[in-house]
């Protein structure tokens, strides 16, 4: 994924290392290598990489990590706009089955060709 | 399955459910409790009638009192109230002893007269977890899934956008296993005992999966085509005669043309080759190639095209190819949506200001050589 880098210092995610116990489970979870352990603590070692997919923020017990999570999909947030952001999750969650089985939350999919896969 | 179970046999009458710890007085030494282990039913106890249910090998847990018959074969309906083994075994787990091994077999077990829509409560397979819970149903028709706490569910690393481990663990007693992000690296994972290597977390967008999308980028393009094609030789024919069927055939094609090298700029070669394109937002790569393949229809058409018929055409080129590589955002497994926004809220405006700019040029074109 190394050739992939998308626009840097974007990223909504906030890391608070005080609040880590050293459990492990942000390293493990992100698909992008974003944190690594060291010494008992998890050290924010890539910020730019970030795609704030959610997954470390849901799974860290401490509450150390914050990101507002979502679907880096520009048709997804044109339909945001047009539809205001509620309606959009909703209209897209009839869609996509994946996103309905996490309860409208969020969309578990991490691009939307999974959805487009399953629309229809 | 749950008739299996490691059963004790227990002929005590039973006392009205107390769901409490205290401890029982009176207790026989020889009390089998603990033990999950397999004893040979009624061997050595003649006096007392073998219950219809018991198998050889195996001795009915207390808490049992018959089976029910389901298409599922037969489901042990348990107690809603403790007997004195149950409380016995409490004591001893509570100092102890064989608290580790005070575990019933997992499986479906029934309480009341559950039918096919009664709920189904899941417990650990714990004993004290699992006598709480009946405890606590007395009058209630449910199923009770009594799982292995020491099962481990593997994930697909993927869903950790919406699945909390520690919640699962709390909520059913299973422990998460978060697995690699590819299927086809499980065999490796398990293998190295549920240890995925660093490349195993990581997504991965090669050339092959890139090139996978591509159908789904022009699956997209169906309806707005359908606009956008008639749109196109409407304005190719307006000129100073007001319409011309001729113009609008041949500088149509031309605009056709355009419109073609745009979807496979924005929609074909730009995802596939996304990581060698100049730029980090995709408008840009897109509009990068859009102006390239305007070059190409400019130096085509040389002979044929006004200067500002080629401008008007690789600046639409460029418009409609940032706007699609654009949208190839939401199928990349890298892009956050805070970068996106930002990247749209520079590009649209651009792209719109572009494609009115060759509209104009190109319609002022048509009013000033017609
Ligand atoms: S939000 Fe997703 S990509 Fe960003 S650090 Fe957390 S797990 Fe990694
Ligand atoms: S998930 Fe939270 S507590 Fe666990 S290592 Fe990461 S930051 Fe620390």
């Amino acid at each position: 994924m190394d050739n992939f880098r998308y626009l840097p210092g974007v990223s909504t995610l906030e890391y608070e290392e005080n609040l880590c116990v050293g459990c492990g489970s942000c390293e493990i979870v992100c698909p992008h290598g974003v944190f690594t352990m060291n010494a008992k603590k998890a050290r924010l070692v890539d910020k730019d990489g970030c795609m704030e997919c959610g997954a470390c923020a849901l799974n860290c017990p401490t509450a150390a990590i914050r990101v507002t999570p979502g679907v880096g999909c520009a048709a997804y947030i044109i339909s945001g706009w047009i539809h205001g952001k509620e309606n959009a999750r909703r209209i897209w969650a009839a869609r996509c089955r994946l996103w309905m089985d996490t309860g409208y939350t969020r969309p578990s999919c991490t691009s939307r060709a999974k959805c487009s896969k399953l629309r229809s | 399955m749950a008739s299996s179970c490691p059963e004790e046999k227990d002929n005590q009458p039973s006392p009205a459910c107390s769901c409490q710890e205290a401890p029982a007085a009176g207790l026989k030494p020889d009390f089998p409790v603990l033990s999950g282990d397999t004893a040979v039913c009624c061997g050595g106890q003649p006096a007392e009638p073998c219950s219809p249910y018991e198998k050889p090998g195996l001795r009915l847990w207390g808490f049992v009192e018959d089976f029910m018959d389901t298409p599922a074969g037969p489901v042990p309906r348990v107690r809603t109230h403790l007997i004195r083994a149950d409380r016995l075994g409490t004591v001893f787990a509570r100092v102890g002893i064989g608290r580790d091994s005070y575990r019933i077999a997992p499986g479906l077990h029934s309480v009341g007269a559950p039918d096919s829509e009664s709920p189904v409560m899941v417990t650990a397979n714990y004993k004290l977890s699992f006598d709480a819970l009946r405890c606590s149903l007395s009058g209630i028709s449910a199923w009770i899934l009594v799982v292995d706490t020491h099962r481990r569910l593997i994930l697909p690393q993927l869903s950790a956008t919406g699945v909390v481990a520690r919640q699962v663990k709390t909520m059913c007693g299973f422990e998460v296993v978060w697995g690699p992000v590819h299927a086809r690296h499980l065999k490796a994972f398990l293998d190295g005992g549920m240890k995925a290597t660093p490349a195993m977390r990581k997504v991965t967008f090669s050339f092959r999966e890139r090139v996978e999308l591509i159908p789904v980028e022009l699956n997209h393009m169906g309806k707005p085509t359908l606009y956008l094609l008639p749109a196109l030789f409407l304005l190719s024919g307006l000129g100073q005669g007001f319409f011309s069927v001729s113009a609008a055939v041949s500088r149509g094609v031309s605009a056709l043309l355009a419109y073609l090298l745009a979807v496979a700029t924005g929609a074909v070669i730009a995802p596939a080759l996304l990581p060698w394109l100049p730029g980090r937002a995709f408008a840009l790569k897109g509009a990068g190639l859009g102006a390239a393949a305007g070059a190409l229809l400019s130096a085509l058409f040389a002979g044929q095209l006004a200067r500002s018929e080629m401008l008007a055409l690789t600046l639409f080129i460029m418009a409609v190819s940032s706007y699609l590589a654009m949208n190839f955002t939401g199928s990349t497994p890298f892009t956050s949506p805070t970068g996106v926004e930002k990247e749209m809220r520079k590009a649209i405006p651009a792209q719109a200001a572009g494609a009115l700019t060759a509209v104009i040029l190109w319609v002022s074109t048509g009013f000033m050589g017609g």
